[in-house]
């Protein structure tokens, strides 16, 4: 059977992994090369880097750096940020990604994920929704999670599957940051919605927070995060241990 | 020296980059000239079955392929890429493929138990059936993106992987090889597998 997937996720700006890290052993430790490498040869079941620069300089800079990352690193590689269009897919895509989340740039351009996902297919493109609770209902915000679109999350969400969405990151506002533990009641409201994979992100704090992912939703099929990866309060290849032992199947 | 056929179809930069990982050297191309003074070919392949096939047709290395492998040098299917060796293909239709291998190839859906998502997406275990390309990758873990499969494929089963159903996961009869699964995305182990190929 598959297994339950731990993705790291490493924001790029100006071509350095923005977040500290604090990982002993690793000489340049805001390298995306060397970071990915690390996670790579420790257990990260898949990549995602998300490109969270302004210019354009900063955007080729970032395609450089992703083809060192896919030179380099034999697992597969997400990318996200600044995806707009579909020449923005051919770009990363060009540059060795094998997959492309977009988020705002699904919002404002609706017909974006289909026309994407009809020339590299559905398993290629993934919506990265952020979605927070607002007067009751989930709603979806675009810009990194600024601004409310007043659109309700699970109906955008179905309707980009329907459109040719192969996976959805679902990154709940309300826990980010929090690290106490993923947003499981919205996690299964969207896992309930859609037959795609759904990738959980925002909150998790611990090892028990992913045991606890898996264990209450069995149909997320995978969790993300950052920080507590980076600064190794949770370290992949033992919470993986972790999940086994708890009987969620994971590769080790 | 490894020979990646290029015929229009996905991107090559990873799966060459692989074999530069460990060591071997490898090109992309589309012409039958330069492809023929390779050692071994790889076959890639993503997207739909027929596009594919029409490719290889159309640009005649089909007719390579089979020259190529009937002289018994080594050819490595990936993915699609590995579906093409087989006779046809029931995905949207009904396509032939290179016919190097006896099988079909026909959709997971209808298939697999329901509750189970199409595309087989993620990491799944091998059980390695025999052959000499997976000899050491019993019980390892490798990546899959796939909606449709090989069946019927007995003589040439390698290995397969569990989804439900058994789902064909490697083939190899003499020197024609196939992986569903992509061994330049399954970390160590995949590139444990592409050595062995370069080195049959």
């Amino acid at each position: 059977m598959i297994t339950k997937r731990i993705i790291p996720c490493l924001d790029v700006r100006n071509g350095r992994v923005v977040k500290g890290t604090n990982f002993q052993g690793l000489q340049d430790v805001s390298s995306p090369v060397a970071l990915g490498k690390f996670y790579s040869d420790n257990g990260a079941d898949e990549l995602v880097f998300y490109d969270i620069t302004a210019s354009a300089e900063g955007r080729r800079l970032f395609t450089d750096i992703l083809t060192q990352v896919a030179a380099t690193i034999f697992i597969p590689l997400t990318v996200g940020g600044g995806i707009n269009t579909v020449e923005d897919f051919d770009r990363v895509l060009k540059c060795g990604a094998d997959k492309v989340s977009v988020n705002s740039g699904a919002i404002r351009d609706p017909d974006l994920v289909h026309a994407a996902a009809r020339r590299y297919g559905d398993q290629c493109v993934v919506l990265s929704a952020d979605v927070k609770r607002v007067e009751g209902q989930f709603r979806v915000f675009a810009k990194g999670g600024r601004e409310d679109t007043g659109m309700e999350a699970i109906s955008w969400i179905k309707r980009c599957v329907s459109n040719g969405a192969g996976e959805v990151v679902l990154n709940s506002i309300d826990t980010d940051g929090v690290k106490q533990g993923f947003d499981l009641e919205m996690l299964e409201a969207v896992s309930e919605a859609v037959d795609v994979p759904v990738i959980a992100s925002g909150g998790a704090g611990c090892e028990e927070d992913f045991v606890t992912l898996f264990k209450t939703l069995p149909k997320v099929d995978a969790g993300l995060a950052a920080s507590i990866f980076h600064f190794g309060q949770v370290k992949i290849p033992e919470l993986k241990k972790t999940l086994r032992e708890n009987d969620i199947l994971v590769r080790l | 020296m490894v020979g990646i056929i290029d015929y229009g179809v996905g991107n090559l930069f990873s799966l060459q980059s692989s074999f530069g990982a460990i060591g071997e050297e490898a090109f992309v191309s589309g012409d039958p000239e330069q492809l023929a003074k390779a050692q071994r070919l790889v076959l890639p392949g993503v997207g739909a079955f027929e596009d594919a096939a029409n490719k290889l047709r159309s640009s005649g290395l089909d007719a390579f392929v089979r020259e190529q492998t009937a002289q018994g040098k080594p050819l490595l299917g990936i993915c699609l890429g590995m579906q093409l060796l087989f006779e046809k293909s029931f995905e949207y239709g009904e396509h032939g493929g290179l016919g190097l291998l006896k099988g079909r190839v026909v959709p997971m859906e209808g298939r697999l138990p329901e509750t189970l998502k199409i595309p087989h997406m993620g990491w799944n275990r091998l059980e390695v059936k025999g052959g000499k390309l997976l000899r050491e990758a019993e019980g390892q873990y490798v990546y899959f993106v796939h909606s449709f499969f090989a069946e019927g494929c007995n003589d040439s089963l390698a290995a397969v992987t569990e989804y439900g159903i058994p789902i064909t996961a490697a083939v190899e009869r003499g020197n024609i090889f196939g992986c569903q699964f992509h061994p330049e995305k399954s970390g160590n182990v995949g590139l444990s597998i592409l050595r062995t190929f370069c080195r049959l």
